[in-house]
């Protein structure tokens, strides 16, 4: 039997990739190497009772047209927006920022009235720029060096939506692609308290810190949230991030498409210079029209295809394709709830997300270690307690507590196949610091899951841990992801396709990459 | 109650100051209702105990269902009609005993009641203000009820009741409520009832509960294709126009009338509109988001997703001509559940068929438009855990 498309990975944009393949009329084949599906959208129950966000842990960008179309809420997706962002000082002080604007505003005059008026007028200007790249993510990127008219009208497009954004903006938009995250900030805040919590998103998943030029573009990520319009746009998948992979999966299925776990595959099945279908490990192969790849580019390319299909200025350019992952995960089995030091007790504050992020300096020394080769001795962590809003996660109770942590760069000094030995090390160090805020927190771990940036490689196949399939940096994006030439999901292979992170628009959970490729393959006649 | 409303968001219900959200934004107590439990006071409705032996038989000709056959452990939700067959209220009947009944209204229904009792064995006793109505509501609530009394609550079906002892008082749990998920209301003596708030609280704090207010209430209702008095329909004994009363038949609870039986109030009329067919029909609406958003594209904003649910009349119309109007939403919400945007509405029968295209006026940036609007029927959400059993058996 011949299928019109194996997608090689399960994890969400494949699963979303599959299902609108599958809509369409074609006959699809999901294989997943793990016996769950979601890639890093994945929950797992790590100890019994206690249900994790193993990796990817909230939810903001997954496009609300994708959830249309392919039914998801029918299908369960289901989000519970976050309320609330949290940030403990050691001092004893504390912000915390929340969807009630005027709580907010009342919150940040403590440190510094200017900064409370201005903080709407940057949600504005950041939102109108949301809008730009609103129509950049929603679209295939366009081809700059094609002169054909559906490249130039796409290019075209895009130019219009940058020009409607006005001088002021315009101008605004050049700073953002450019600065740091830190000297953006600058323009508008004064105080540290503020700025280091809001620094944080332009590194996250980087190997960069807060002052490097260029990561103020990711800043914006957390303007284009879209939880139905809710200005507090970050939120928790019911049952963990799985449930949002699950949703794609049961999709994908009432639309026809065959899901397979626990089926490795080995290698793609290429004859004259196009793939035709895939080997698995168990040495079985399995005919398709056409393969879609949602692993990362260097594997798709590199152990997928296989360098000697490549071209070697292909194998080059993958080779520097950057990856560098620079984080990692400690998830908590808590036997109560956590209480902080400077807001003690349970309430609202803990139930959205809580940074460990006191200051931009802070923020620079944990790079400063990273950058050689160690991890942050005092990490940036957020943290998530989503067992207080979904009591599905853990026994009455009990709850699960989710960290991620950076700086863990993948390349250590020691090499990275010695992050089994400071594994732990590093999983101390993550509980250390917290308990500098929650003096309590050793008393009540059940359990520990650490994943450096290594064990992300091992289990969910991200090359060097990177959780974007690669670097969210500006030379990385759009017409450039994963390379110049091959940014529409195509490779250089005939019929072997992407559809994962790798491509554009990127990371998060988005679903982006599995729909625009599948309606890229569809729209192109590939099947 | 007054020190956990922080947003000192109150409004009037029924004469009482019922909380609209505890804190300023009501998003929190919705997703209790969908994802733990919410814990919302439902005193203000109005309660009457209705005893003796021919209490079933009377309530059997003021009601549009037929009492007698309400097993004693079971709830009915219906409601009462005129001798024109115009819908005074709904409400629940819940047969506590062979020969005792408990009942809810929205409006009170005492006199009207009472115009009926001659030559009847009857007691019929307004229990209003005696007694006091507590909603448990969400996936956790049973959970949450187990702590606290040793009610057989794995055996305790989709709308049936039960008496039990909660901290030493008596509570009567009922399988019920107004949110359309799994839940519980808890009826017990005002002088119990700080109590039994204070100690579901205190049971609900390992489960995710939270108080909730009317407003997360509105939302879930709507999803749920609950109608509501005063909102989707009126008390034709309180209107000055014909045009406003309705038949049961005409606010989708054509469902809870057994029609065929001894005469009841309303038994004629409602013979003879089955036989003429109604005017009206209660409609859900799917509202096209992508309309909307194209609408809002033209002004360059996003679209507004208002959190709380709207209670107006918006004019329905046949196309976007806008020319023949053939009924009107009365009241709609964004569901954050559901991704839809969706309306409770009253239309022309003829246009009330599932699947039918219709359009709802949109106001944006002030100017008036109309959007594609397809009938669904009124409930839009209904999950499996309303009616299931803790075992799998499911009624």
């Amino acid at each position: 039997m011949r299928y019109d498309a194996i997608i090689v990975g399960g994890g969400h944009n494949g699963l979303v990739c599959a299902a609108y393949l599958a809509k369409a009329g074609r006959k699809v084949l999901v294989l997943e190497r793990r016996h769950v599906l979601g890639g890093a959208a994945v929950s797992e129950q790590v100890f019994p009772g206690f249900t994790f966000s193993v990796a990817s842990y909230v939810v903001s960008l997954f496009r609300p047209h994708i959830i249309r179309e392919l039914e998801l809420a029918r299908h369960g997706y289901e989000i519970i927006p976050m309320d609330c962002s949290f940030l403990p000082l050691p001092d004893g002080d504390s912000l915390a920022r929340w969807g009630d604007s005027n709580r907010s505003r009342r919150e940040i005059q403590r440190f510094s009235r200017k900064d409370a008026e201005v903080y709407p007028e940057f949600s504005r200007i950041m939102t109108l720029m949301g809008r730009f790249i609103k129509e950049i993510i929603d679209r295939p990127a366009p081809d700059i060096t094609s002169m054909k008219p559906k490249e130039l009208m796409n290019l075209f497009r895009m130019g219009k939506a940058f020009k409607d954004l006005g001088p002021d903006l315009l101008q605004m938009n050049v700073k953002l692609m450019t600065m740091s995250a830190v000297d953006f900030l600058d323009l508008w805040f004064e105080s540290d308290v503020l700025k280091a919590p809001m620094s944080v998103s332009g590194i996250i998943g980087t190997y960069q810190g807060v002052r490097s030029p260029g990561t103020a573009y990711v800043l914006l990520h957390h303007y284009m949230g879209e939880l139905d319009g809710a200005f507090r746009s970050w939120g928790f998948s019911k049952g963990g991030t799985g449930g949002v992979s699950m949703a794609c999966a049961r999709a994908a299925m009432s639309y026809g498409a065959e899901i397979r776990r626990e089926a490795s595959v080995a290698k793609l099945k290429i004859k004259n210079g196009a793939a035709t279908g895939v080997v698995l490990e168990n040495g079985d192969e399995i005919d398709s029209k056409i393969v879609v790849s949602n692993l990362d580019p260097r594997k798709t390319y590199f152990e997928l295809a296989g360098k000697e299909h490549l071209e070697d200025a292909v194998v080059k350019q993958i080779n520097r394709y950057k990856f560098r992952g620079s984080s990692g995960k400690v998830n908590l089995a808590l036997d109560r709830i956590p209480e902080f030091k400077c807001r003690p007790g349970d309430g609202d504050h803990i139930r959205g997300d809580i940074a460990i992020a006191p200051g931009i300096d802070y923020l620079e020394r944990a790079y400063d270690e990273a950058k050689y080769g160690a991890f942050s001795r005092r990490p940036y962590i957020n943290v998530v307690i989503p067992s207080l809003t979904d009591p599905t996660l853990a026994p009455p109770g009990k709850h699960v507590m989710s960290c991620f942590v950076q700086y863990a760069p993948y390349h250590l000094k020691e090499g990275a196949e010695n992050w089994p030995a400071q594994r732990e090390a590093f999983g101390d160090t993550v509980v250390e610091t917290l308990a500098e805020y929650i003096p309590g927190l050793k008393d009540i771990i059940l359990h520990r899951q650490v994943l450096s940036p290594w064990d992300i490689e091992q289990k969910f196949g991200l090359t060097e841990g990177n959780i974007f399939q690669g670097e969210l940096s500006l030379e990385q994006l759009l017409f450039q992801r994963p390379i110049a030439g091959y940014a529409k999901y195509r490779t250089p292979v005939k019929n072997l396709w992407m559809c994962g992170s790798g491509t554009h628009p990127g990371g998060g959970i988005m679903g982006s990459g599995g729909e625009l490729s599948a309606k890229t393959i569809l729209r192109e006649r590939a099947i | 109650m007054i020190d956990l409303c922080e947003s000192m968001n109150w409004k009037e219900w029924a004469g009482y100051h019922a909380v609209s959200s505890y804190k300023v934004l009501h998003d929190s107590e919705y997703h209790a209702f969908r994802n733990s439990t919410g814990l919302l006071d439902v005193t203000p409705l109005f309660k009457y105990h209705v005893r003796g032996k021919d209490a079933a038989a009377f309530l059997s000709q003021i009601m549009v269902k037929d009492i007698r056959k309400l097993k004693v452990g079971r709830v009915s939700y219906l409601c009462w009609c005129t001798d024109e067959g115009k819908v005074v209220d709904d409400g629940t009947v819940m047969r506590r005993g062979e020969e005792e009944f408990f009942v809810t209204s929205a409006d009170p229904c005492f006199s009207w009641f009472s115009r009926f009792l001659k030559g009847y064995l009857v007691t019929l006793e307004d229990i209003s203000d005696q007694f006091a109505g507590l909603a448990l509501q969400g996936p956790t609530s049973r959970d949450i009820l187990k702590q606290i009394c040793d009610a057989d609550l794995d055996g305790l079906v989709f709308f049936a009741t039960t008496k039990t002892r909660i901290e030493g008082f008596e509570v009567w749990i009922s399988r019920t409520g107004y949110t359309g998920d799994l839940g519980y209301e808890l009826w017990v003596d005002n002088s119990n009832a700080l109590k039994l708030w204070d100690t579901a609280m205190a049971a609900g704090k390992n489960y995710g509960l939270r108080p909730a207010g009317l407003n997360a209430l509105d939302v879930c209702r709507v999803e749920a294709g609950l109608i509501l008095k005063n909102v989707d329909y009126y008390n034709a004994l309180h209107v000055l126009i014909d045009a406003r009363k309705s038949s049961p038949f005409e606010i989708s609870l054509g469902w809870t009338v057994n029609l065929d039986r001894e005469p009841f109030n309303g038994q004629v009329a409602l013979r003879r509109e089955i036989k003429t067919g109604s005017r009206w029909a209660i409609v859900g609406l799917d509202i096209d988001w992508p309309e909307i958003e194209a609408l809002y594209a033209r002004h360059h904003l996003p679209p507004e997703v208002g959190s709380l649910a709207w209670r107006m009349s918006i004019p329905l119309y046949t196309d976007d001509s806008r020319i023949r109007q053939i009924g009107y939403a009365t009241s709609g919400t964004w569901s954050p559940i559901l991704k839809k945007n969706i309306a409770l509405a009253t239309i022309e029968t003829g246009f009330h068929e599932e699947g039918t295209k219709v359009h709802i006026e949109k106001t944006v940036e002030h100017h008036r438009f109309s959007v594609t609007a397809t009938v669904h029927k009124p409930q839009f959400y209904d999950p499996e855990r309303k009616r299931s059993m803790p075992g799998g058996k499911a009624i």
